[in-house]
């Protein structure tokens, strides 16, 4: 992409690789010579087999693990912590049961400090937009999985970060919710123009969400193929059928099937 | 719009209606069995002492139990008053000795290695057995009752508290990292509302093991309270007033274990919440 070298990258993954010991002493390599490159607004998709460390690249990239080698550089400048300046939404959803929708959705406001009454205040503002408004006051347990995961959303939208981790956010969902789920997310990015980057295991998510999509490989994980998307925006569910999209669909699918089978290979071996 | 709302709102009414309907009838099915129970086995129990002519002295009839209660309610109410002050003061010694305990094992590892084992060992010790001792120490009043109070009820306290701070997911906590959250906020917000059911289980049990604390304290060494008296009636083979006086300890026992769960239901509305949805 052109775009992505003119302006400053939000988020720069320079051969991080993460290496810890195993249960039996051995070193473990999780993580070898990651590079990704986001542009501001871009929307970007991770996929690989499990196993493969997106999980623990992303765990990087929050600030909740130290890369054992690299760098990761946020709006052009290394951190000595992440923590706090990029947005989380792993793949539970983690609402608290003993805290409403409204109270679950304004905790990262209230970890930074906004009064409840301000933090109250602007979460009411976008319930409507997460399809939440008039269940603010229910407790997580009285939700259905699709508005759990919306409430999940919100709270990480509200915590105000310009970059957001998504991991596998639609990944206990049944097919048809997911497919709403996915439009929905669409409309509310291209709204406020985060940047995204979304971990997923289904590559037909990450193509029709996608402006790029990295894949990954297993054991030790690294970045293998990075395809653009450049299906027009804004995307309909009908794209689903078009030439353009099968055709990216598998010039994904064979790499990626390829590295999980020689995952299986080798536990099989 | 408004058609909708007022629509939507009449029907909201009327679930409500039928609802404290179906929580009254609720009610009765939990409520009624065990009383019609409780009369039956009570009519049997006179029936049998009356028709084989039991003398009271071993078996009172229910009705001799009653009346006795009756008799000697200024009597029964002023030690009664001694044991219940005993009560409250050991268990609340226990809830503060329980939590902050279990505060401190969840919070250092190092705290937990080292004291754990010991604090399942305390429980080992019979404390009924070291009592005595305690009335060495510190004499006749009401210290010796409320450390042996303590002593029996802060186990299960402590033992579910730490349990609850455990069970925190330890993603949420992650998450809560990533928001910025420092250790103490991650404890309050996370932590520290997680433990909260585990917590009111510790509580339930400890409240039935102060009763039976009391009572031990009492019979070590005591010159008032209903272990105390149970023991003076004890020595003039008075049994329908040991009976009287078992009742009102029961009762005792009851009403903390209610206050125990009335508070759970109001700090924990969230809890059973989600228990009822579980159950539909």
């Amino acid at each position: 992409m052109s775009g992505a070298q003119e302006t400053p990258a939000k988020l720069v993954v320079e051969d991080v690789c993460k290496r810890f010991a195993g249960d039996d002493g051995e070193t473990v390599v999780a993580l070898e010579g990651a590079d990704l490159r986001i542009a501001p607004g871009e929307f970007v998709s991770i996929v690989g087999p499990s196993g493969c460390g997106k999980s623990t690249l992303f765990n990087i990239v929050a600030g909740l693990t130290r890369p054992s080698q690299g760098r990761v550089l946020l709006d052009g400048e290394e951190h000595a912590s992440l923590l706090g300046r990029v947005g989380y939404m792993p793949q539970k959803d983690l609402l608290m049961p003993w805290r409403t929708v409204l109270d679950n959705v304004t905790l990262g406001l209230e970890m930074g400090g906004v009064s409840r009454r301000d933090a109250r205040e602007l979460a009411s503002a976008e319930l409507g937009r997460f399809g939440l408004r008039g269940f603010e006051k229910r407790w997580p347990s009285n939700l259905s999985g699709g508005m759990r995961q919306r409430a999940a959303l919100l709270r990480t939208f509200l915590a105000g970060r310009e970059l957001m981790l998504l991991d596998e956010p639609f990944g206990a969902l049944d097919a048809l919710t997911r497919q709403t789920m996915q439009e929905w997310l669409l409309d509310v990015w291209a709204a406020d123009r985060k940047t995204i980057l979304f971990i997923t295991h289904d590559v037909e998510e990450a193509v029709y969400l996608s402006d790029r999509v990295y894949v990954m490989s297993g054991r030790p994980g690294r970045v293998q193929l990075c395809v653009d998307v450049d299906l027009p925006r804004p995307r309909r569910f009908e794209v689903h059928s078009s030439p353009e999209f099968v055709a990216l669909k598998e010039r994904l699918l064979g790499p990626l099937h390829e590295a999980s089978r020689r995952q299986l290979e080798e536990v099989v071996a | 719009m408004s058609a909708v709302q007022t629509a939507a709102s009449t029907r909201e009414e009327a679930s409500d209606r039928r609802g404290s309907a179906a929580r009254l009838r609720r009610a009765a099915e939990h409520v009624l069995p065990p009383l019609l129970f409780l009369l039956v086995v009570l009519v049997l129990w006179q029936l049998g002492v009356k028709v084989s002519g039991t003398d009271e002295a071993t078996l009172p009839a229910p009705t001799d139990v009653f009346s006795a209660m009756w008799d000697n309610r200024s009597l029964l109410a002023d030690n009664a008053w001694v044991t219940v002050k005993e009560i409250l003061i050991g268990y609340a010694a226990a809830i503060v000795l329980g939590v902050g305990l279990a505060v401190l094992l969840a919070s250092s590892l190092l705290a937990e290695r080292a004291m754990y084992p010991w604090l399942v060992v305390s429980q080992m010790v019979p404390i009924p057995a070291i009592a005595p001792i305690l009335v060495i120490w510190t004499g006749f009043d009401i210290r010796p009752k409320v450390i042996v109070i303590a002593l029996v009820s802060f186990f299960p306290i402590a033992v579910n508290t730490l349990d609850g701070l455990k069970s925190t997911e330890p993603e949420l906590l992650n998450l809560l990292k990533t928001l910025g959250a420092s250790r103490w906020k991650r404890f309050r917000t996370a932590q520290l509302p997680s433990a909260l059911p585990f917590l009111f289980s510790g509580l339930k049990v400890g409240a039935a093991l102060s009763v039976i604390g009391a009572v031990f304290a009492e019979w070590v060494g005591a010159d008032a309270g209903l272990g105390y008296l149970i023991l003076t009636l004890n020595n003039q083979v008075a049994t329908s007033e040991m009976f009287a006086t078992i009742i009102v300890l029961a009762a005792i026992g009851i009403a903390l274990f209610g206050l125990v769960r009335l508070a759970e239901r109001l700090l924990l509305p969230w809890y059973h919440a989600g228990r009822k949805e579980d159950r539909a």
